[in-house]
This record gives structure tokens, C-alpha cells and sequence, in this order.
């Protein structure tokens, strides 16, 4: 008997935390259109959320490249094919690995501070004193943040791209002798604007509306003690990397599956 | 914005049968309460009596489960979210912690509802947060960060930035917990002084009866869930229910036991581990 209690009460329990979930991102959705008469909010968000994740999606997406040419190249090789190893490189990136790989990156270097900071501002009752003044925390604090989470990631994901392209032409070109003539002419015949890098940018929106949006309800609906927020924070970096790598699985199947 | 002022007769908040459960337990079982405009008006009672809860009831952060409130007349839980959010621009709240935001000054933090509410020019909302900061002693700490500040030097801001859109009504939650004598002198001096300067409503949330009492017109004393006692301070002092007595005079037992509902000490050390 405990143990159907167990069951049903946690059954409850996640689809009570799903609704508030739901409730969260519609009454933040309400909120964003206004964000646009402070656009100071904004590039704040934008900045802090963005351009301070430079760093580590340019270093990362740097070696990235720089391994997949190395890879690329020894397969290629064998088949004497080494020349489209410009192509192979640029469609693993552009299709697969800049939005997704930029967006675990992202989960837990910006979305985990999110998380931290509204939970945080959650448990000194900041969010109760604005309610207090007659501010709502979602369209001062939250829609901001969303803001910045949504208009980062899909250029985190370009930047994670180009510099992985530029990594893979170091290691191809430089150091393995790829003629570069081949590299580049190969990688513009091959690649498709459309169908692979505007596909790229549609996983990287989704990823980046997905990411804003654990990371600002986690914080949100943290449980307002020290214990509640590094919950929380840890929540959100699994929770966004799950569903990152899920959605990535559905999106290729239906952009790419015949 | 039209503002009648509540009259004589018909108290500013009123509170009718108010019922509020935290899971099963009641925090409130059935509670009148009405606090008249222009006093300073304590709400006493032990830790845990849900105080705060009371406070945020009042302010519409929470709904209770049965019961109205009516603050200048309307009912906080009935009216629409955008009238909800007028009606809180006329209450202020001082929490306990003090709620700044941390990531501003204390100037930009009594702004703060200033530049939310208003299009006040930059020289305007200056002199007002200058006069608002002068009035809690603050003015020469305008620069500073909050986590630059004492505890109650951290509540002078709150007040501050609570009075900012200079409100009908503030709440104190727990002005003077973990206070020095000092400034616990200045918070007690700046409720009374800020009532009367301002022509404010005071409700101050406290267990701190001494320096309660010393300001408030008119006092209730509530405890499991219900009002056990309300009146004037000096009626109060009078009162001969052991509850009231025991809470006024800080005696450790009597009608609220020092030990918390337990088996029998004998039952709980023999029983199984």
C-alpha cells in the first residue's frame, strides 16, 4: 500500500509540477512583447546571458572542429576522399553538433547561473517584495532573462559553427595537408543554406526557447532554501541536456528523415 | 487614481472569518481582525503563529481558503489582477530581511518603484529618494550595496523604499528581530514618526511585546490560529487571560506548554529505536 502511495503521490506530484511549468512559460510568454519599451532590460540579459558565454562556446567549438577534421581525416583517407573532409566538417557542425553541443554548453554555463540567481532572489524574497511594489517578477525578471536565453543561443550556436569550421581548416588544411582549394570549394558546392544551415538555426531557436525556459522555472519554483537551489541548479542542467539531446532526435527526424 | 480615504467608521483593512491552511494544518481558523486608518496597529503572538502569512494574506500573495479581506474597501482576493496591482502600489511592505534587490544601490533600490511606476525626470525621482533616505537617517549611504549594510540599516532602506510611492498603508513584518538596543530605539522611533508624518496606516507584525506596545494604539494578540485577545496596550497590560500574561510577561510555561506535543518521555526513550 505504501508503496502504490508512493506512486501516486509522486505521479501527482510531477504533473502539478508540469502544470505550474506550463502556466510559468504562457504567463511569460504574456510578458514579452512589453520587454520591448525597456530594451535596456534586454541588452542587459543579452550581455550577461550572451557575450559572457563567448569564451567557452569559442574555445570549445574551436577543439571541436580541430577533432572532427583529425577524425574525418583518417576515415576519409582510406578512401582517398580527403578532400571533402571540409564538407564532412561543416555539416556535422552546422547540422548536429554547433546547436546541440552549444546548447549543453550553455545549460550549464548560463542556464545553471539563472536558476541560481532567481532561486536565490526567490529565497531573500526579493521576488515577494517586487510583487509587494506592485511589480510583477515575470515581466521585470523573468521575460528579460528569456529574452536574452532566446536571442543568445542561436548566435552561441553560429559562432560554435564558424570558429569549428575554422578549427577543422587549422587541422585539415595546416596540419594534414588538405588542399584548401578542395576544402573550401567542396564545402560551398555541398552544403545547402536551406536544408542544412537554416535547419540549424530552427534547432538552435527551439533549443535556446527550451533552455530559457527550464532554467528560469527551476529558479522559479525552487524550493527557497540553500538545499532548494542547488537542487534546482543541478535540475536544470539535466533537464536541459535531456531534452536538448531529445528534441535534437525528433527535430533531425523530421527535418532530415525521408 | 481616485482616493477616498477610509473613514472614522469604516476600518481601512478589514478581515472577516479568515481561514488558511498550510496542507491540513490551519494557520488561521476564523479570524476578524480590523485595523483602522491612521494608527499604528501590532499583530502579537509566538513564532510560527503565521504572522507573515497573515501579512502576505493582506497583500493578496496568497488566497486564503475561506474568509474576505477588504483593504480601502475592496476585496484583495476578488478584484482583478491589474486593479490587485493599483491597490499594492498604495500598500507598502517592510520584510523582515528587507528584501533589497541586491544587485542595486541603495539609492537605485528606493527608485526602484519610482522608475516602475512613474516617468518621473531623473532630477525629480533624486530629490524624492534623497528626501525618502533622509527621513530613515540614510541619506549618506545612497552609494552603498546592500550587502554593505547592517540588518538594520538594511530595514531603514526597505522603509524608505516602501514609503517611496508615498502608500496609504505599510506593513512591518518583524521590525526589530535580531536588533542591538540602538537600532532597534531607531526603528521603534521611525514607525511612530513615519505614521504621524505621513498620515500612514501601521501594521506591524512583531513578538517583540515591550517595544510593540510602546507604539501601537490598538494590539492583537493572536495564537493558534485565532485571535486570543485584542485592545489597547494599557488594556492589554490589564488583561488577566494566563494566555495573554504568559505572552505579555515571556514566561516559559503555562497554556502554551514549553515542550512540543510529544509521547511521554518514558515511552519515547523505551520504545523501539
Amino acid at each position: 500500500m505504501n508503496g502504490l502511495q508512493w506512486l501516486g503521490a509522486s505521479a501527482l506530484g510531477f504533473f502539478r509540477r508540469l502544470g505550474r511549468g506550463h502556466l510559468f512559460f504562457l504567463d511569460t510568454l504574456v510578458a514579452l512583447p512589453a520587454n520591448w519599451l525597456r530594451p535596456r532590460l534586454i541588452v542587459q540579459q543579452t550581455y550577461a546571458i550572451g557575450v559572457l558565454s563567448m569564451i567557452i562556446i569559442v574555445v570549445s567549438g574551436l577543439f571541436v572542429g580541430m577533432v572532427l577534421a583529425l577524425q574525418g581525416y583518417n576515415t576519409l583517407v582510406d578512401f582517398g576522399a580527403e578532400e571533402s573532409l571540409g564538407v564532412v566538417v561543416a555539416l556535422s557542425l552546422v547540422r548536429e553538433l554547433g546547436p546541440v553541443v552549444a546548447a549543453l554548453l550553455f545549460a550549464g554555463r548560463a542556464g545553471s547561473a539563472l536558476t541560481a540567481e532567481i532561486g536565490l532572489m526567490k529565497a531573500t524574497e526579493q521576488l515577494s517584495g517586487m510583487e509587494m511594489m506592485a511589480v510583477n517578477p515575470i515581466s521585470r525578471v523573468i521575460a528579460p532573462r528569456f529574452w536574452g536565453s532566446f536571442l543568445s543561443m542561436p548566435l552561441l550556436a553560429a559562432v560554435f559553427s564558424a570558429v569549428g569550421v575554422l578549427g577543422g581548416y587549422f587541422v585539415g588544411v595546416g596540419l594534414l595537408g588538405v588542399d584548401e582549394g578542395a576544402f573550401w570549394s567542396q564545402m560551398r558546392d555541398k552544403v545547402d543554406f536551406h536544408d542544412d544551415v537554416m535547419n540549424g538555426v530552427i534547432k538552435s531557436i527551439v533549443f535556446g526557447v527550451v533552455a530559457g525556459w527550464i532554467a528560469l522555472f527551476e529558479g522559479y519554483d525552487a524550493v527557497p532554501t540553500s538545499e532548494g537551489v542547488s537542487r534546482a541548479t543541478t535540475r536544470t542542467v539535466v533537464h536541459t541536456s535531456l531534452a536538448v539531446l531529445g528534441l535534437d532526435f525528433i527535430l533531425t527526424a523530421l527535418m532530415f528523415g525521408e | 487614481m481616485s482616493f477616498e480615504p477610509a473613514t472614522a467608521d469604516t476600518p481601512l483593512v478589514e478581515i472577516r472569518g479568515l481561514r488558511f491552511l498550510r496542507g491540513s494544518r490551519p494557520i488561521f481558523d476564523g479570524i476578524d481582525m480590523d485595523i483602522e486608518a491612521g494608527k499604528v496597529t501590532a499583530i502579537m503572538g509566538p513564532s510560527g503563529t503565521g504572522k507573515t502569512t497573515l501579512l502576505k494574506l493582506i497583500g493578496g500573495q496568497l488566497r486564503p481558503d475561506a474568509g474576505t479581506i477588504r483593504v480601502d474597501g475592496q476585496d484583495v482576493h476578488r478584484i482583478s489582477r491589474k486593479a490587485l496591482y493599483e491597490l499594492r502600489r498604495r500598500m507598502g511592505m517592510m520584510f523582515q530581511s528587507g528584501a533589497l534587490l541586491t544587485d542595486l544601490t541603495v539609492f537605485e533600490n528606493v527608485a526602484f518603484p519610482l522608475r516602475e511606476h512613474t516617468d518621473l525626470p531623473e532630477s525629480m525621482i533624486r530629490a524624492l529618494v534623497l528626501m525618502k533616505l533622509q527621513a530613515v537617517g540614510l541619506r549618506g549611504a545612497n552609494g552603498l550595496m546592500p550587502s554593505e549594510l547592517s540588518g538594520g540599516m538594511a530595514r531603514r532602506v526597505a522603509m524608505a523604499r516602501a514609503i517611496a510611492l508615498d502608500p496609504m498603508m505599510i506593513m512591518y513584518d518583524e521590525p526589530f528581530t535580531g536588533q542591538d538596543p540602538i537600532s532597534m530605539g531607531v526603528l521603534v522611533q521611525l514607525i511612530r514618526k513615519l505614521n504621524k508624518a505621513m498620515g500612514l496606516t501601521s501594521i506591524v507584525v512583531s513578538h517583540d511585546v515591550a517595544e510593540t506596545a510602546s507604539i501601537s494604539d490598538y494590539i492583537y494578540v493572536i495564537s493558534q490560529g485565532k485571535v486570543v485577545e485584542h485592545g489597547s496596550p494599557q488594556n492589554l497590560g490589564r488583561s488577566d487571560s494566563p494566555w495573554v500574561r504568559q505572552f505579555m510577561d515571556g514566561l516559559a510555561d503555562g497554556p502554551v506548554p514549553f515542550h512540543f506535543p510529544a509521547p511521554t518521555l518514558a515511552e519515547d526513550l523505551l520504545g523501539p529505536a
